[in-house]
């Protein structure tokens, strides 16, 4: 017998995963998002999304080869996610070195410094998005006016969010409803035609993409589920005690980044709990910390801020939420 | 809705390329070399030197203690030697090794292929009947089964199953034992019934096996008390624990044995041997062998007497194919992967699975990105992503706490971890490293 054969331990078969089948699945589930998105901020958002992909490419790429060794990881499409998730949440009209400000941190903060894919506990597209918010406040938050298909890269008119309508109305004294009859109505929200960061914006565009990725098993359903009901019960509960000075739940799911955190950042694997218990408290705490800066803090929005806090949370989750191991406890009636 | 088992389990493509293909008897080798240890527990003490002339089914080595089985020559012949061989474990390990002469059997066994389905034997006697026949678990765990048929003290078994799950990918021996000894099979059945003191069987088959569940159910029928199982397509449904949490819904507890919840279970291989040895007083000496794999020109299913050497199997199924990259004995799940074919046929050798160069190689490993797919199919409910980076940190504390030593090694995890890490060889050391540091607590 000349011929060597190979030995290993069993198991001798592998499935046919891999991380950049689970990764490109995760970009084909943003691609309906950056589809509406294209059309109503038009080559803004084609600029923005980019700049913020390309440049999360170079400086992995970069830190790879500079710091870290060993064989680069751009292939395996996380950093272009990580690209797509910044652009997702700027305005489509952020000017270009921000933008690569926000790659950077994103990347260089939130990614490599933890040894790259997989060992981050943070969010790295919200680490650079929060650090973003708070360096440039202005640019970050003069958000363009929906045009559909008006392909144009200047002089996009400007004009606030719906939640910062909200906080600044409801800061004033105005009733809810009163606020209310000034913006879009609930159809236009859930297509996308409303200000706002670029991928936040639909809905529709949004669940698709959400229910892809459940199709192909590269999320449960146990996070967005629980975030986005947890949201829903707390604005719920508040508007029920006071309709004037609180919106309604559905105002709350389709306006911000509710839908975009819930299906795409909150169930960033790397940075979520491991069994469906942890999932579902992670969700509710990310539902409520955002109810509650939505409601009674000083930013418009919270998803951001409440996703990154309950990531810090997650080894906790794991500890505490194990799965329930096979005759540990033992019912045979 | 079939039954199976509800938590974790994976279902990777069946392959079962030897499926239908008859079993063919293999012919005599020149020699053949029997391992004098083919089970778990003690090796058999050999009662036989060079020189010596044996029959086909004496006793060549006996049982070296409670946890041992007895070895019988699968051929008549002259023993050239009793030596250290290479066996399927990579070791070498002491073997009889028998140089050919005809095919002569001792006087007691009944050759004949008839059905004999009364037995009038008390459980005591077919316990010994197994015992003296060296029959093994043959789902390739070897573990010795008169000791399965002796309840210990103050346990009580209710109910028999048996284990025709076969979900092992590729392999087809045991549907192909089904589909032409199904009568064997149930008398064997009513046997092992018998030895429990037990009223109620229950076979549990996948349902990638419709003619042996259809074969088995209609005649199962004039069997009282003997009922066939269908169950969905899940891996490791073979397992113990898995398949009576599937068939009866019953828990076997963490470090318990299925007795503790009222079961035995015994793979429908053993129990056609168990039938073989009480009703023809044939001995195990021989057993059926898928030999598979995508090159392989003539995948199939072969009666081969233990002892015979694999790469015999492989040259009847068309020879090694030029781009052969592993040769596994077994499955490509559990299976142990030879580092040559040179090595005999044991009892628990279900399968010769041949895997070209593509196949055989791991793919490159990449960060653990946490995405908890292992966590979801481990069917003992353990965490490999935790247990393996635990191993790897040699922090033996956390890795007893976490439990590896519950793990059943059925390398689910590793199957679906999208980025290739070596999940089970590194809870295999925790598992193996905990038992010993457990040990040695125990002996102080």
């Amino acid at each position: 017998m000349s011929k060597l054969l190979s030995v290993s331990p069993s198991p001798h078969v592998a499935g046919n995963y891999s991380v950049k089948k689970i990764m490109y699945g995760v970009i084909i589930a943003m691609l309906p998002a950056l589809f509406v998105s294209i059309y109503y901020f038009g080559l803004g958002a084609i600029k923005v999304t980019l700049i913020a992909v390309l440049s999360a490419i170079f400086f992995e790429w970069l830190i790879q080869k500079l710091f870290l060794k060993g064989k680069s990881t751009i292939a395996d499409g996380s950093a272009i996610i990580t690209g797509m998730l910044l652009a997702f949440n700027v305005p489509s009209n952020l000017p270009c070195w921000i933008i690569i400000v926000g790659s950077f941190v994103a990347i260089a903060v939130g990614k490599m410094t933890f040894g790259g894919l997989g060992n981050n506990p943070f969010n790295p597209a919200l680490v650079g998005r929060v650090f973003l918010l708070i360096s440039f406040p202005v640019d970050m938050t003069r958000w363009p006016i929906p045009e559909p298909l008006k392909f144009s890269l200047t002089d996009a008119t400007t004009g606030a969010t719906p939640l910062a309508i909200l906080k600044e109305g409801v800061k004033n004294g105005t009733p809810v409803d009163q606020l209310m009859s000034k913006m879009p109505d609930y159809m236009d929200y859930f297509i996308g035609q409303m200000g706002g960061s670029l991928g936040e914006v639909s809905a529709i565009a949004l669940i698709i993409g959400g229910i892809y990725m459940l199709m192909r098993k590269i999320i449960t359903w146990h996070i967005p589920v629980s975030m986005i009901g947890a949201i829903a019960l707390f604005t719920g509960i508040l508007w029920l005690v006071d309709p004037t000075q609180y919106a309604d739940p559905l105002f709350h799911l389709l306006t911000g980044g509710v839908l975009l955190g819930a299906i795409f950042m909150a169930t960033d694997m790397v940075t979520s709990p491991m069994t469906p218990a942890g999932q579902l408290v992670f969700g509710l705490g990310i539902g409520i910390i955002t109810v509650v800066i939505r409601v009674f803090g000083a930013y418009p929005e919270g998803v951001s801020f409440a996703i990154l806090i309950m990531n810090a949370v997650v080894p906790l989750l794991n500890k505490a939420f194990k799965p329930k191991r096979f005759g540990e406890e033992v019912n045979n009636g | 809705m079939l039954k199976t088992f509800p938590k974790g389990g994976v279902h990777p493509p069946e392959n079962k390329l030897s499926a239908g293909q008859k079993i063919e008897s293999l012919a005599i080798p020149k020699q053949v070399s029997i391992p004098i240890s083919q089970h778990i527990g003690a090796p058999a003490k050999p009662l036989v030197k060079k020189g010596d002339v044996v029959k086909t089914g004496q006793v060549i080595a006996e049982s070296g203690g409670f946890v041992s089985a007895n070895i019988h020559s699968s051929v008549s012949g002259k023993v050239a030697k009793v030596d250290a061989i290479m066996d399927a474990s990579g070791y070498k390990r002491p073997a009889v090794i028998i140089d050919v002469e005809g095919d002569e059997w001792i006087e007691t066994i009944d050759r004949s292929a008839d059905l004999k389905k009364d037995f009038n034997l008390e459980a005591q006697d077919i316990v010994k009947k197994v015992l003296e026949a060296g029959i093994v678990g043959m789902g390739g765990a070897t573990f010795p089964s008169h000791v399965k048929l002796s309840i210990p003290p103050g346990k009580k078994a209710d109910v028999l199953i048996l284990n025709g799950v076969e979900c092992e990918p590729y392999l087809t021996s045991d549907d192909q034992l089904m589909l032409e000894k199904p009568e064997e099979i149930l008398v064997g059945t009513q046997i092992l019934m018998k030895a429990l003191g037990v009223n109620r069987a229950i076979i549990g088959i996948e349902n990638n096996k419709p003619d042996s569940i259809k074969i088995m159910t209609d005649l199962a029928k004039s069997y009282q008390g003997i009922e066939i199982q269908p169950l969905k397509v899940q891996y490791p449904q073979g397992g113990e624990k898995q398949l009576i949490k599937a068939v009866i819904n019953r828990e076997v507890p963490s470090g318990g044995l299925p007795i503790d919840v009222g079961a035995v279970v015994h793979n429908v291989g053993t129990t056609f041997a168990v039938y073989e040895a009480i009703q023809k007083n044939k001995p195990l000496i021989e057993r059926v062998v898928t030999v598979t794999g995508k090159s392989v020109s003539k995948p199939c299913n072969l009666m081969v007497r233990v002892g015979t050497p694999v790469s015999d199997l492989i040259e009847f199924a068309g020879g090694l194919p030029a781009d052969t990259g592993k040769v596994i004995n077994g499955g490509p799940m559990m299976g142990k992967a030879l580092n040559t074919v040179e090595i005999p046929v044991t009892k628990g050798t279900s399968g010769i699975l041949i895997m070209n160069e593509k196949e055989a190689s791991r793919r490159e490993v990449q960060n653990c990105i946490r995405c908890a797919k292992c966590v979801s199919v481990c069917p003992m409910g353990l965490s490999p992503y935790l247990i393996q980076q635990l191993s790897e940190k040699a922090m033996w504390d956390e890795v007893e706490s976490e439990k590896a030593t519950d793990c059943i090694e059925c390398g689910s995890c590793m199957y679906t971890c999208p980025s290739d890490r070596p999940l089970l060889d590194y809870i295999r050391l925790g598992k193996s490293t905990v038992m010993s540091i457990i040990r040695a607590r125990q002996q102080k």
